[in-house]
């Protein structure tokens, strides 16, 4: 079953055309790689699927609907979370509080409830820590609830965005260079959680500059260059097409 | 020792005013960064609102001073709940993406807007809210002998302030609010209606300032269309103290004020009440310049 599917999208900004005409479909359940030189557009298609850039052309369609045009915050209620290329937690807030920041579109009760503390409010506000904390259980982090997100090592912090935007409870998460700034054993650790991610029924994308990571864990992957889609397959005909090899070691002059 | 003590009762309860007033300033800031100029004049019209529907409903009389006191509150924080709201739809929605300066140029007009309309409405004379609101009795606190209204007015906007740092601490939507203060685009992405918080805080912040309105009507006795000038100016120097963006530092900045104010107005000279408190201010900020409580500037709401 396709989850996501990019139909013919473009983005341009002033001159600059920085995604053209790109398709490509995200089954359910599959752990999809979106790779590219640096500039080739990835971030921006992320940023189109969240609503944050509308597109030129083309659609966007989840789960049979159209998204196109509709707001972050119903994209991400409608089941769709990301983490960010640069660590945006809420630095001043303990690691609960960010997570429980995404429980906030599962949850009914409004404002008035919330102030006058109505019980139906406060079991609302108890499952919400329940879930927060399995979110953190999910990722390791359950041990440091109570710290301050700008306190965690640079690793830690990205499994705190990765359980941040698992809190919202998606059933697609785009992972913008989930493996920045780690080490290999981080790595190896984050390979296992992003399997463990798809078995528990998520499905992911992810743009990642770590080729071996992302030879290993993808399914499928959708090459970007130029803001067109020079290549998409899987990880070991990717490896082997010559358009990649071209785009991301330049042609050789002489034979 | 009696003086002092009468003093700083009378301080905290004026402090307790600004603080109410000071969370619409600092709430504001925390989420949009913009200082709400119009913010002194919401206030304004909650003590104008308050004194219409006393005289109009004559509520102490229906329902007793106690709870006709309560539901004017109420009512008048509702109301003037509303009128914030329609000021962030009419006034700063429309300039969001637009420079920041842009809004505050839009902030001092609503201010001069709001504060003809009472004028208009009202007129230009002080008005003043009937004396026998509230029953003059002298309690005896520990051998302290303290005005009912003084300390029923201490009491309420300490409950409010509490119930509202509960609400941003323990609460989901409180949480909602605090990240939005951080990154709006990271709140987005989380599936916060930034939107939504942003409406949330012009309508908690003007409902405390149009009860601080009532209050200080209650207090003194009369109010006047420029009042806003005054107390908002006060209240936004107790934002500031206690840092900008900190909603306990608010608090603790507007208890502080009313009582630095009250005893120099007790202690050194009465004419030089808002002296003395603006050298302590520029005191206090050349130690700390982010404020009591600010660690950073405008992280916190």
């Amino acid at each position: 079953m396709t989850l996501l599917s990019l139909n013919r999208l473009t983005k341009s900004f002033g001159g600059l055309t920085a995604v053209n005409n790109v398709s490509f479909q995200v089954e359910g359940g599959s752990i999809v790689g979106l790779i590219g030189p640096n500039g080739a557009g990835k971030t921006t298609v992320f940023n189109l699927i969240t609503g944050i850039y509308r597109p030129n052309q083309g659609e966007i369609i989840f789960n049979d609907g159209s998204i196109v045009g509709q707001p972050t915050h119903r994209i991400v209620s409608l089941g769709i979370a990301r983490t960010f290329q640069t660590i945006r937690l809420f630095q001043n807030l303990s690691v609960l509080e960010n997570v429980l920041s995404g429980c906030h579109c599962r949850m009914k009760s409004g404002s008035l409830a919330a102030m006058l503390r109505l019980p139906s409010q406060k079991k609302e506000e108890r499952r919400a820590v329940e879930r927060a904390l399995g979110a953190l259980t999910f990722v390791g982090l359950e041990s440091q609830a109570e710290q301050l997100a700008r306190n965690l090592s640079y690793g830690n912090q990205r499994l705190l965005e990765i359980a941040r935007a698992l809190a919202t409870e998606p059933q697609l998460l785009i992972l913008d260079e989930p493996a920045g700034g780690m080490n290999e054993q981080e790595t190896g650790a984050l390979i296992t959680l992003i399997r463990r991610l798809r078995d528990r029924g998520i499905t992911v994308l992810l743009i990642e500059h770590d080729m071996s990571l992302v030879m290993r864990v993808c399914e499928r992957i959708v090459v970007l260059e130029y803001g067109a889609k020079i290549a998409e397959g899987e990880p070991a005909a990717i490896k082997a097409d010559p358009k990649v090899i071209e785009a991301y070691l330049g042609t050789e002059e002489n034979e | 020792m009696e003086q002092f003590f009468q003093q700083l009762t009378n301080g905290l309860a004026v402090g307790g005013i600004y603080a109410l007033i000071a969370l619409g300033y600092t709430m504001v800031y925390g989420v949009l960064k913009l200082i709400n100029f119009a913010h002194g004049d919401l206030f304004t019209i909650g003590a104008y609102l308050g004194l219409t529907l006393l005289t109009s409903l004559s509520l102490t009389d229906r329902l007793g001073p106690f709870w006709g006191v309560v539901a004017l509150a109420a009512m008048a924080m509702g109301l003037v709940a509303l009128v914030g709201a329609l000021l962030e739809r009419v006034a700063y929605r429309p300039l969001r993406e637009s420079p920041r300066l842009s809004a505050v140029v839009s902030a001092l007009g609503a201010s001069i807007f709001l504060s003809n309309a009472v004028m208009l409405i009202y007129g230009a004379r002080f008005h003043v809210y009937p004396q026998d609101l509230l029953p003059k009795i002298t309690l005896d606190l520990f051998g302290l002998q303290l005005p009912l209204v003084r300390v029923l007015i201490l009491a309420a906007s300490l409950v409010m302030m509490t119930a509202l740092y509960l609400f941003i601490q323990k609460t989901r939507i409180g949480t909602a609010i605090r990240a939005a203060a951080i990154d709006q685009g990271a709140a987005r992405l989380m599936g916060i209606d930034v939107d939504r918080v942003i409406l949330l805080v012009f309508l908690i912040g003007p409902a405390l300032g149009g009860v601080a309105g009532v209050m200080v009507g209650i207090y003194y006795g009369q109010i006047n269309f420029t009042m806003g000038w005054t107390y908002g100016l006060k209240a936004f120097t107790a934002a500031i103290l206690g840092g900008i963006g900190n909603i306990p530092g608010a608090m603790v900045g507007g208890l502080l004020l009313g009582v630095i104010e009250a005893m120099g107005a007790a202690y050194i000279s009465i004419a030089w009440k808002d002296a003395i408190a603006f050298c302590i201010l520029i005191a206090i900020l050349i130690v700390r310049p982010t404020g009591l409580l600010g660690e950073r500037v405008a992280e916190k709401v």
